[in-house]
């Protein structure tokens, strides 16, 4: 541990609110190699507060990569170089000496800039209020060892729900695409048997809002496997796109 | 005046909780929709409480600080979560559950909620698979358990080491599903700051809009806030970064008691401070300490790296003082020793660490096999530190982790202010002096999903609670009060910045409120802790203004929170002139150092009631333990 300090310059993406427009602001910081790159951020922060001079906006909660809170697009890339994990758990020991990084928020329509890093993914949240549940009421239900699950299909079933919900998938797709983020909540329902009743109408559900909120279409580019910290993978769009399509023709088998 | 009545329900402790619900007031489900609920906190407690109201029919507004329900801190929970099934047909049952977790308290949890604790769990792990939670599995399809925390029965149900994650994403969907129905309106970005209350009832409840700056103002029939821990006041701990006590604190301020706030929980197992910038601690698995054995240098100011320590200039201090439990004694135990040798001037490589060595399970089981159990934490462990646990032992020191302390409630969490509830690490009720593994999420979900929806009704039904309107002056009082605060703060204009005086708080905690307590220690405390506390008021820092995104402001309130909160923890573990549990006073201990309770002058919870700042009336809630005979642990 404890290697030499680095010097870095940091280009930091400055917007003061969600109406006006931001630019790049330079900062130049010594930091430990054993500082995690957002505890670079607290230490640039707290310079800049004692300065009495704005800190730099930015989110982050857990710092374990779990819930999701954290993301900053770093040297181009969501969550930054390293790949399966999330910005908080990315560490100085990564860049060298002298080098330059450029922080900015992730960038999509459907996330508009709250301020500085600080985007507003309640989109996410909007896609799961429409779909992404099984309707079970508290009390009532079977007993948990009444439903068998072979063991594959429940972990097949955890790996796929495993998605923190952070949205580096968004700002990794050139369309801005949600697909991953909603396929891993679709798919990990439909393998399940107590998802199994109302996974039509889930997925369309959960589709349609997708789509309303401007999230962009899949074009099968990958970006958003290759940059998701919990490695999430793209079978999960293409399990989607089966479910979508049966709920379809569902869909028309009743209306005859 | 205060009037402490637990509201045990009668009857045989199998049967309370049965002939309670039975004796509750019921609304009929037409009338539910004509009562408002507030619901503060979006964890697991207020996640599954809010949930479950708003399936009943009562109209819930949600709040929570993140900006999504799902990033509460409940979903870095790793471990799993507890309940008496018995599917390993191991001689597990409710009563046992109860009995373990009555006894890992150390008896200074109520009998008849731990009990209720025990009898719901069951039911939780039916909703979450309901739920389509996605527990590990056996081979036959069947829920597979694992054994957590020192207890001898395997009962933990898990989600690879995700199950807090895949628990609050549950109680997320039922949530979402209602927010979808609009039975639950969610407020994201706002944060809590006072509790209103008119005529000794609690009406609403004031709170800043995150986004605007706007101080807004909400009224409800009733108020259930659940808003986690306050291990923040160190500064350093396992929590997440925006875990804070400003919720409870404002309340306890508007007269809830604050019952037990020293009852803190330290975590033997985390990773090590780095640096000046270290932001947070980072627990690692607990069960590394199945195989791992745990050293020092004999030699005080060893710098020698760990691997050119020869075997006889080690001390496994562990093995050595515990020979039975040896790594695996429980965690007060095992923190205390290590900071037990780091004081001696032994840790590792003059740090504050001691060494976590794989080499002889290695030896012993070969790499593969620790590399199938373990891979995933050596991983981690080697992306924070940089360094190989395969090659060189890890380094790990205690950190603080959970607080059993809480706002007082009754049997019904009811504080002792009418209309307002307390659920999940928000209250005191059922851990008693420590909390066991997998029992907090256990907890959490008990409370929202099983027992408030029951005694939220009974007290709509019986109290008939009126609401206010928001424009009721009370309402203006305190908005004017929130809005005042906030001027103060950002007129202060001193010279420091909010981290790096609560980092000098946190040092105090620490150092004298932490996991070994003394009489002195703690009387200098209040002292440094109220200096610090005019210096703070005096010389803070916080730039920016309050109508936008300000996370200095945010992040003030609750330093001076933690600052009276602070103070109450000291004052109550001067008070407590016994060890139990976590609260370890170094005047009281048996010869081989283990924690000495007092039964006879102790066996009550401590609610505290603010008269000003500086000053609190003590009120003793006494503890009967008919079922689970008062005794001594032993580790030996
Ligand atoms: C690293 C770690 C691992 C753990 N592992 C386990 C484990 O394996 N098993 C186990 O049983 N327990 C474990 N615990 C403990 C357990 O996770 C917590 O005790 C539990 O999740 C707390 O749940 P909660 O719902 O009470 O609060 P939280 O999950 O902390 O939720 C609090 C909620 O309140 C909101 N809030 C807080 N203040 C305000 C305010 N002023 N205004 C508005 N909203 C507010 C927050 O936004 C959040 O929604 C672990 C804890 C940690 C730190
Ligand atoms: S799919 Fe991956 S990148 Fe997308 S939200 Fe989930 S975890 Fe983040
Ligand atoms: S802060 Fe929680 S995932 Fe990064």
């Amino acid at each position: 541990m404890s290697g030499k300090h680095l010097n870095l310059k940091l280009k930091i993406w400055r917007q003061s609110g969600p109406q006006t427009a931001g630019s790049f602001v330079d900062y130049q910081i010594e930091v430990s190699p054993d500082d995690s790159f957002l505890e670079m951020l607290d230490e640039l922060n707290n310079k800049l507060e004692s300065e009495g001079k704005e800190p730099i906006a930015f989110e982050s909660d857990c710092r374990e990569g779990i819930c999701g809170t954290c993301g900053l697009v770093i040297n181009g890339q969501p969550h930054g170089p390293i790949p399966k994990i999330a910005t908080c758990q990315l560490h100085m020991r990564n860049f060298n000496n002298g080098d330059t990084i450029w922080i900015e928020p992730f960038r999509a329509k459907a996330f508009p800039v709250l301020k500085d890093l600080i985007v507003d993914r309640s989109g996410f949240d909007a896609i799961m209020n429409a779909g992404g549940f099984i309707s079970v009421n508290t009390g009532g239900v079977p007993d948990a060892n009444e439903i068998l699950i072979p063991k594959e299909i429940a972990s097949a079933s955890m790996d796929a729900a495993a998605c923190i919900g952070c949205g580096a998938c968004v700002a990794a797709c050139k369309n801005a695409s949600a697909m991953l983020f909603v396929s891993a909540k679709v798919s990990q329902f439909a393998l399940l048997p107590q998802g199994k009743p109302e996974r039509f109408r889930r997925v369309e559900k959960m589709v349609k809002v997708m789509d309303d909120l401007g999230f962009g279409s899949c074009t099968n580019t990958y970006a958003c496997e290759a940059e998701c910290p919990k490695g999430i993978s793209v079978t999960n769009i293409a399990r989607m796109n089966r479910e979508y399509f049966l709920a379809k023709v569902k869909s028309k088998e009743l209306e005859v | 005046m205060v009037k402490l009545d637990s509201k045990i329900p009668e009857g045989h402790i199998s049967e309370k909780w049965t002939n309670h619900k039975f004796n509750m007031k019921l609304i009929n489900p037409a009338n539910k929709r004509k009562y408002d609920v507030i619901v503060v906190g979006t964890g697991l407690a207020g996640a599954s409480a809010a949930a479950s109201l708003a399936e009943l029919g009562y109209n819930v507004k949600a709040f929570t600080f993140h900006d999504s329900a799902r990033r509460a801190h409940s979903i870095s929970a790793q471990g799993g979560i507890n309940a008496a099934k018995n599917y390993q047909n191991d001689g597990d049952s409710v009563y046992r559950l109860f009995f373990d977790t009555v006894k890992g308290g150390d008896f200074r949890a109520r009998e008849a909620n731990v009990y209720r604790l025990a009898e719901v769990s069951n039911n939780i792990i039916d909703q979450c698979v309901a739920q389509g939670v996605p527990f590990a599995r056996e081979y036959g399809g069947l829920l597979d358990n694992r054994s957590f925390g020192g207890a001898q029965v395997s009962r933990t149900f898990y989600a690879r080491g995700q199950t807090g994650q895949q628990l609050l994403l549950g109680a997320y969907s039922a949530l979402s599903r209602q927010v979808g129905l609009g039975k639950v309106k969610m407020y994201s970005r706002r944060e809590m700051l006072e509790l209103v209350v008119v005529d000794g009832i609690a009406r609403g409840i004031v709170c800043r809009n995150l986004v605007n700056g706007e101080i807004e103002k909400y009224s409800a029939h009733a108020v259930i806030v659940a808003t986690g821990g306050y291990s923040n006041v160190f500064f350093l701990s396992t929590n997440a970064m925006n875990c804070n006590t400003t919720a409870i604190w404002r309340a306890h301020k508007k007269g809830a008691l604050f019952a037990n706030p020293c009852f803190t929980q330290i975590h033997p197992t985390c990773l090590p401070v780095h640096g000046e910038g270290q932001s947070k601690l980072t627990l690692m698995s607990e069960s590394l300490r199945n195989d791992g054995r745990i050293w020092v240098s004999k030699k005080k100011g060893d710098m020698r790296e760990p691997n050119d320590i020869p075997e006889e200039e080690r001390d496994y201090y562990l093995e050595r003082k515990y020979p039975s439990f040896g790594n695996l004694s429980p965690r007060d135990i095992s923190s205390r020793s290590a900071k037990e040798v780091v004081d001696e001037g032994r840790g590792a490589k003059g740090q504050e660490a001691v060494y976590l060595d794989f080499e002889d399970a290695i030896k012993r089981l070969g790499r593969k096999a620790i590399e199938e159990k373990y891979g995933n934490l050596f991983e981690i462990y080697e992306t924070i530190t940089g360094e190989n646990p395969y090659a060189v032992p890890m380094k790990i020191y205690p950190a603080p982790h959970y607080t059993m302390g809480g706002l007082w409630v009754d049997y019904n969490l009811m504080s002792n202010i009418p209309g307002l509830f307390v659920l999940g690490e928000a209250n005191f009720s059922d851990h008693g002096a420590n909390r066991l593994g997998a029992s907090a999420l256990m907890q959490g979900l008990a409370d929202g999903y099983f027992v408030i929806p029951y005694t939220i009704g009974n007290y709509l039904a019986a109290d008939k609670p009126e609401k206010l309107s928001v424009d009721h002056a009370e309402f203006e009082n305190v908005k004017k009060q929130t809005e005042d605060l906030t001027k103060k703060f950002l007129s202060i204009n001193g010279k420091q910045t909010v981290d790096d005086i609560h980092k000098r708080l946190g040092r105090i905690m620490w150092n004298k409120v932490g996991m070994g307590r003394n009489e002195n220690g703690l009387k200098e405390a209040v002292n440094e802790i109220r200096e610090l506390r005019e210096e703070f008021w005096k010389d803070v820092k916080v730039p920016g203004n309050d109508k936008d995104i300000n996370q200095t402001l945010e992040r003030v309130g609750r330093l001076a929170d933690y600052f009276e909160l602070g103070e109450l923890m000291a004052v109550d573990a001067l008070n407590r002139n016994e060890s139990c549990g976590g609260h370890f006073r170094e005047e009281y201990q048996t010869e081989e150092g283990e924690a000495l309770r007092n039964d006879e002058e102790y066996t009550y919870v401590a609610a505290w009631e603010m008269e000003e700042l500086g000053k609190w009336k003590l009120h003793k809630e006494d503890l009967q333990f008919e079922y689970v005979k008062l005794s001594t642990r032993s580790y030996k």
